[in-house]
């Protein structure tokens, strides 16, 4: 069958089998491996791309399903080459360690501070509550939803407009951007 | 990977088409909503429709609706939808009880109220719910449009009154004055099914008895409402030891199974504990209710 569906701002039109689910859909045929595929069970998480706005397990839903909605990405977080506070935020608080579950973390918090601009701690766990992070042990995922909500888009946290700040962290030593 | 057998899809218009779909597939098509319980099962063949019928579109299944004494409650609303709805936590706490406990918030942005009831798993939180609250299930075939009751709804694990080419279109649940609910549920994890669950709903009369009560369990092996512990409480004023011994005879009226989430002493212990905790919630939040209509 052929869908439609707007992935990152971009209309893409395929031929699909009705099965294909939207996280193949989107790792296999549109080449978006951001999206990470994980339990296939609705479980764990990492699949999470926001659907008009909303978080969802891609793995449990079908591409059929998705057509005619707008799907955001991991690919679609960062605009115009400047990264976005919450991807930003788990840089300067060390929000990932192996970076399995941190597409699906930070489309969520990306949708929950949409919502909600101030969460607190319990809020933002809330929102994670349904993604698994073997690494971390969620503080530092927490901290870092909380430095983007303390710096949202446009207010100058940084004045540059870079993708990627070649300055590290004041407080990183040398070992600790090796090991990031 | 786990990837569902091959099947057709196609997506309903309108209520009329999901029907004209279901006539013309007929036994071998499945209606998919939120798809997180249907998907899943596809995945494991444990389901294996040949023609899938998603009714994402039926925008006109998804609402929630004051009707004099009645709340309307469309079958695709989402469980995110009936958590963060005011008007239904104030008409019926225990609604925002349970939707806090099902699945994760990811999962409840897709799953939807009539979704859970049709899937009808024992474990599954809304069907108790929907039995305390004593309420209406409206099932849309080619013959038109019927209400039943939820007690004639349940059929047994995993099936319902909904024929095969019928729809789960609406939940109706009465509003009743000086009324009160609650639910509880034990899981191991976010997201885990429940070791175990109730549920009550309370009505007092004007001078403050209990007029009627509903107790439900989920997953505890028992399909029908605690018409024992219900008894134990009506014409008295709620108090401590009406709650124990409702409890009581909670335990003794479920049938629960061992299995990897515990044994049947501990599974009873919990229909106890959670009777009485559920009842003496719900007895605080319809005296609540009471009051506010006094002062108003």
């Amino acid at each position: 069958m052929q869908i439609s569906m707007t992935v990152n701002g971009s209309e893409f039109t395929s031929e699909i089998e009705p099965r294909v689910l939207l996280v193949h859909y989107i790792r296999e045929v549109l080449g978006l491996t951001g999206t990470h595929w994980g339990c296939d069970t609705s479980n764990c998480g990492t699949c999470v791309v926001l659907m008009d706005g909303q978080p969802v397990k891609s793995c449990t839903v079908l591409a059929a399903m998705a057509a005619g909605h707008d799907i955001r990405t991991v690919e679609g977080l960062a605009t115009g080459g400047t990264l976005d506070p919450v991807q930003q935020g788990f840089m300067e608080e060390h929000g990932l360690q192996c970076g399995f579950c941190t597409p699906g973390m930070m489309l969520t918090a990306r949708a929950l501070l949409d919502k909600n601009p101030h969460p607190d701690d319990a809020e933002i766990r809330q929102a994670i509550s349904g993604q698994i992070c073997r690494c971390t042990g969620y503080a530092t995922i927490v901290r870092s939803v909380q430095w983007a909500a303390a710096h949202p888009a446009g207010t100058g946290w940084d004045g540059a407009d870079t993708a990627v700040p070649d300055v590290a962290p004041e407080t990183a030593d040398t070992d600790a951007e090796v090991k990031a | 990977m786990q990837i569902p057998a091959s099947f057709d899809y196609v997506r309903a218009s309108s209520v009329d088409n999901a029907l004209e779909l279901l006539a013309r597939y007929g036994p071998e098509s499945r209606v998919v909503a939120g798809g997180h319980s249907l998907l899943p099962m596809m995945k494991l063949r444990l389901a294996r429709p040949e023609w899938l019928i998603d009714i994402n579109d039926l925008y006109e299944l998804d609402f929630i609706l004051r009707d004099g004494n009645k709340l309307r409650v469309g079958a695709l609303t989402r469980h995110t939808t009936l958590l963060e709805s005011d008007e239904v936590a104030a008409l019926f706490p225990i609604v925002r009880d349970a939707e806090r406990v099902i699945a994760d918030p990811t999962v409840r942005n897709r799953g939807t109220i009539g979704g859970s009831l049709c899937q009808a798993d024992p474990a599954e939180d809304l069907s108790t719910v929907c039995d305390v609250l004593d309420a209406e299930a409206v099932i849309r075939g080619p013959g038109g449009e019927r209400a039943v009751a939820m007690s004639g709804f349940h059929r047994g694990p995993y099936e319902t009154a909904v024929g095969q080419d019928e729809l789960l279109c609406e939940l109706r649940f009465p509003i009743r004055p000086r009324a009160g609910s609650a639910y509880e549920k034990v899981e191991r994890r976010v997201g885990d099914w429940a070791t175990g669950a109730a549920g009550a709903a309370v009505t007092l009369a004007a001078d403050g008895t209990v007029e009627d009560a509903t107790v439900g369990l989920t997953a505890l092996g028992l399909d029908r409402t605690v018409a024992e512990a219900a008894a134990v409480l009506r014409g008295k004023r709620p108090a401590e030891d009406l709650f124990t011994e409702a409890g009581r005879l909670a335990a003794a009226a479920c049938d629960p199974v061992p299995d990897q989430r515990g044994p049947v002493d501990y599974k009873r212990h919990l229909a106890d504990e959670l009777t009485r905790r559920v009842l003496r919630r719900a007895c605080a939040r319809a005296a609540q209710m009471a009051a506010r209509m006094q002062e108003g």
